[in-house]
């Protein structure tokens, strides 16, 4: 089997005896996952529990006349019918907008349709039943009376002024827009010698969690208490918003995360039917249960990309870039998405393009409109993928015109390493990148010298295999930055709570929330080495607002760096305290003690003098026999915030190497290299497997996943069958490659991983497709997913 | 509501006799009639494998078979071949190998990966793997980690050291 080999730690401070830093050591949660004893929230079910199913607009917009509900109401196991205007006398509606996103505006949305759907799939009714089945059986027999309106579909032609504007009140359909402008981009253009220019576009596309979105809400008037399991990525956030729309205080609501099934950023939102579901169970004082079937995944589940780009490069003869240009335009349907909003991508986009390079001269326009599709938000490495092609795939049509070799055109133009800290063209700073560390390390990986003489060998027997490119920049370890000074209640910080039982193992309750990262291995393995216990010794918690302290939760790869950080001083906090403790027993100095493996030793020279089992024993039953006035303290939280920098920006380059079948337009993958770089890697296994399942969520955009709507605004290839996704056989092997540039901004210097893979794959690909097919005199492609078709038309071949 | 069948089956070794209704598929007669919820819902329509289980010996996707169908047949199911044992190499390279992160796909993936190792013959190859695991959705992992820890179970199995 290959292993991953493990890493030494390389930071000192982190260099403690039997370290777990750097460790590729197994996460403690997989066991009951491979036996099927994980408890998704699908798999829930409590004492007088009831589901809805909801009846869903077939039109992409139209006006509601009239829900007759009487039949539905007398059908087998019926327990309610509501409409949206029953539940909206419980829970009070929500506008996605954020203050520091100026301008943004958006609608009040409704947990369930009011007066008019906005998109095909926008919940208009809700019968709850004794079973699903029973709801679904009764949905049908519920008759919607809709009188249709012109649905808005196209982007490019939202803002037209002949085009109905979805939302009166607003005056237009433009949600947000940004302008920036760096340097002297005119004057670097009329420096360049050879200026690129063309259009990209970037497909919708959706996550596909395996598990779909699910909740079960138990409101119990009896104690006037509300607890949520949801599979969330964010509990606290979810915490607040129930309350604030049902108009209960806080601490009335526990949010409950055990397994999730796949998340991905698709369940960090407030979803209308989520939000109806837990107004219905506060109504009907019961649990109602909610799990999307695949098909309302994909027209409620939130879509993703559906950019198109106009982008322009300048570069000299000598290869020099000279000037960046974008035009950004997305269509986001019909509501900015709350709490997040809908304009971060977009936003993303703008901060990004040429991200790592030099080029200082920079001009970029985003637009954010309305229309009647499903809603757009935040999906895995938010604008990264759009920033990255869009930058990538100019760098290697500038090349291409020059005559210059990718690699090389790159080594002429990005950051050099010894430049930093930096500040890129759109503001953004970067505390230490590794862009040429990164570069080099590719190369060799990859023998790159050597591909190209297998490429260029085959070449002459009909083969045509290329070869990509796209280095990255990464947001991480966002700061309040991101939401929190937008007035969004979505903690920047984290905090984790230590204690020590009285065996003397260790139990961490953190803040964030595990989806399958490996959050509870990497919070077990900074806690144990922190403190200095055996692995096995540390139970994590997450997930429960009762019981953590509070915090962010998963997303925009923050769990390693910042919950990972809390954990490192939390159990450092507490190891103080026992040391404390341990002294007064021993009546040692405790500056002299420390623990390692679970024992008590002398600092200097690592004799054992006392097991924790028998510190807790002390203090926890025999605290009469501890010097007077001294109380131990065995539980210790401490919290952590990134405040050196707004994002701990990561960076990396990857590669692909695939074949083209000319004659059929399909593109097979053979191998794919990433080398990145997020600073201190706490567990080798599992950055790699982040990148990995990340670089194939890229796969996925690039060649295959589309949700195609029609003019009307309907979905044509809502099931699994007709929405492609990448299965096993189409995958390419991934190699994965490291350098290591920690933060100073945290002792442990761990920066995220989570959305490198997926921010480089498609731009990669694309730019490999293109090195295939440009001896054969193809039109570049400048758009994903690249099927079959879009290959022979860029060959003109149909 | 159409009336419910009488159906007498064997379901991890015990026997199970209940009323179900004809259209109550297998998958949600497991989880729901049963509490057996090892077994996922992917996709409800047979091309996820998330309800892979095993009926008879050979395996079926459970959101596209119905429970009365199986009257008088013998269900295996992930819980079932955790304690019988069936599966703990494969179990353990999972865990080993990280071949999976949320784990929602895993039930189905360790009972197809048993399928493709019982058949004799020489150890499969990675692609011999992949094209065997075709029907099973995976969005975390990019299947590398999956093929990688099914093929060094095959290896052992084989007395090969991978
Ligand atoms: S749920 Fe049966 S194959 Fe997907
Ligand atoms: S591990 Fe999440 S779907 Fe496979």
């Amino acid at each position: 089997m290959k292993r991953t080999p493990d890493v030494a730690p390389i930071v000192t401070a982190l260099d403690r005896p039997n370290s777990y830093i750097g460790r590729s050591v197994p996460r403690p949660n997989l066991a009951r996952l491979t036996q099927g004893r994980a408890q998704y929230v699908s798999d829930i079910t409590l004492p007088r529990m009831a589901h809805v199913a909801f009846v869903r607009s077939p039109h992409a917009h139209a006006r509601i006349s009239k829900i007759e509900t009487t039949a539905a109401k007398q059908a087998a196991g019926v327990i309610a019918v509501v409409t949206g205007a029953e539940l909206a006398k419980v829970m009070t509606p929500w506008v996605g907008v954020l203050t520091h996103l100026k301008g943004i505006k958006s609608a009040p949305q409704h947990p369930i349709a009011v007066e008019r759907a906005c998109w095909q799939g926008e919940a208009v009714c809700a019968v709850v039943a004794r079973t699903r089945a029973l709801a679904e059986d009764a949905c049908e027999l519920v008759e919607v009376s809709y009188e249709e309106l012109t649905p808005v579909t196209d982007a490019e032609t939202a803002l037209d002024p002949t085009t109905q504007v979805i939302h009166p009140e607003l005056e237009d359909n433009l949600t947000f827009e940004r302008k920036h402008e760096a340097g002297a981009p005119d004057q670097g253009f009329a420096q360049a010698d050879a200026i690129i220019e063309t259009t990209f576009r970037f497909g919708r596309h959706t996550g596909v969690t395996n598990e779909a979105r699910s909740i079960v809400a138990d409101w119990n008037p009896g104690e006037q208490r509300l607890t949520v399991y949801q599979g969330t990525q964010a509990p606290h956030m979810m915490q607040n918003l129930f309350a604030k729309h049902l108009g209960l205080e806080e601490h009335q609501v526990r949010v409950l995360t055990k397994d999730v099934g796949g998340s991905f950023g698709i369940k960090v939102h407030t979803y209308a039917d989520e939000m109806a579901t837990v107004a219905l169970a506060k109504l009907l004082r019961r649990p109602i249960k909610f799990v999307a079937d695949r098909l309302e995944s994909f027209v409620t589940d939130i879509h993703a990309r559906d950019h198109r780009v106009k982008a322009k490069i300048g570069v000299t003869r000598d290869g020099t870039i000279t000037a960046f240009e974008i035009d950004d335009l997305t269509g986001i349907g019909p509501y900015s998405v709350y709490p997040r909003t809908s304009g971060i991508e977009a936003n993303q986009v703008v901060n990004l393009v040429g991200g790592p390079y030099t080029c200082p001269n920079y001009r970029a326009r985003a637009r954010v409109v309305f229309q009647n599709k499903n809603v757009m938000c935040q999906y895995r490495a938010v604008g990264h993928p759009i920033a990255t092609s869009v930058t990538e795939g100019l760098v290697e049509l500038a090349a291409a015109q020059i005559g210059l070799d990718p690699l090389e055109l790159r080594r002429r133009n990005l950051i050099p390493d010894d430049a930093y800290p930096a500040t890129g063209a759109s503001g953004i700073k970067f505390e230490a990148l590794s862009h040429h560390a990164c570069l080099a390390h590719i190369d060799s990986m990859m023998n790159y010298a050597g591909l190209r003489a297998e490429q260029a060998r085959l070449r002459g027997q009909g083969v045509h295999r290329g070869i990509g490119f796209a280095a990255f920049i990464e947001v991480t370890n966002p700061s309040a930055a991101f939401y929190g000074i937008g007035g969004a209640r979505i903690s920047a910080q984290d905090g984790a709570t230590v204690r020590l039982d009285a065996t003397g193992a260790l139990f961490c309750a953190t803040g964030v929330t595990e989806q399958g990262q490996g959050t509870e291995a990497v919070i077990a393995q900074c806690v144990a080495t922190a403190f200095g216990v055996p692995l096995e010794r540390v139970r994590v918690l997450t997930g429960d607002t009762d019981n953590v302290p509070y915090g962010g939760g998963t997303w925009a790869s923050r769990a390693a760096g910042i919950g990972g950080e809390a954990a490192w001083q939390a159990g450092k906090a507490l190891r103080a305290n026992v040391l404390a403790a341990a002294a007064s027993i021993l009546q040692a100095d405790p500056k002299k003690l420390d623990i390692s493996n679970g024992v008590i030793v002398d600092a200097d020279n690592g004799r054992e003098r006392i097991g924790l089992d028998e510190v807790a024993r002390v203090v926890y039953f025999r605290p009469d026999t501890l010097p007077p006035g001294f109380q131990a303290e065995m539980v210790a939280t401490r919290h952590y915030v990134p405040r050196g920098y707004p994002f701990a920006f990561t960076n990396g380059i990857q590669a692909s190497y695939l074949e083209v079948d000319t004659d059929t337009g399909f593109i097979k993958l053979l191998k794919h290299w990433c080398v990145e770089d997020c600073g201190t890697v706490i567990n080798p296994q599992l950055v790699d497997e982040q990148i990995r399942g990340g670089i194939v969520q890229g796969i996925g955009a690039a060649l295959f996943e589309h949700c195609v709507y029609d003019e009307r605004g309907q979905l044509l290839n809502g099931t699994m069958a007709d929405y492609l996704v990448p299965m096993a056989p189409e995958m390419p092997d991934i190699e994965v490659g490291h350098v290591v540039t920690p933060t100073a901004d945290s002792e442990l210097g761990a920066k995220g991983a989570g959305e490198a893979g997926t921010a480089g794959a498609s731009g990669g690909i694309m730019n490999a497709v293109n090195d295939a097919l440009r001896p054969l005199g193809a039109t570049p492609i400048t758009e994903i997913p690249m099927t079959p078709d879009v290959v022979l038309r860029a060959l003109n071949k149909i | 509501m159409t009336d419910r069948v009488r159906v007498a089956l064997t379901v991890n070794g015990e026997r199970v006799d209940a009323e179900v209704e004809p259209r109550q598929n297998l998958v949600d007669f497991l989880r729901e009639e049963l509490q057996l919820t090892g077994s996922h819902i992917g996709c409800e329509h047979g091309v996820c494998g998330a309800c892979t289980v095993r009926v008879d010996g050979t395996i079926v996707r459970g959101c596209l078979m119905l429970a009365v169908q199986c009257d008088g047949d013998r269900v295996e199911t992930i819980e079932g071949l955790s304690d019988s044992g069936d599966v703990a190499d494969l179990q353990a390279a999972f865990c080993e190998r990280n071949a999976l992160q949320c784990g929602f796909c895993t039930p189905g993936m360790l009972l197809t990966a048993q399928e493709l190792l019982l058949q004799s013959g020489a150890a499969p190859s990675r692609e011999q793997i992949r094209e065997h695991l075709s029907g099973n959705y995976c969005r975390c992992t990019g299947y590398q980690a999956i093929v990688d820890a099914v093929e060094a179970v095959a290896l052992a199995r084989q007395g090969q050291t991978p």
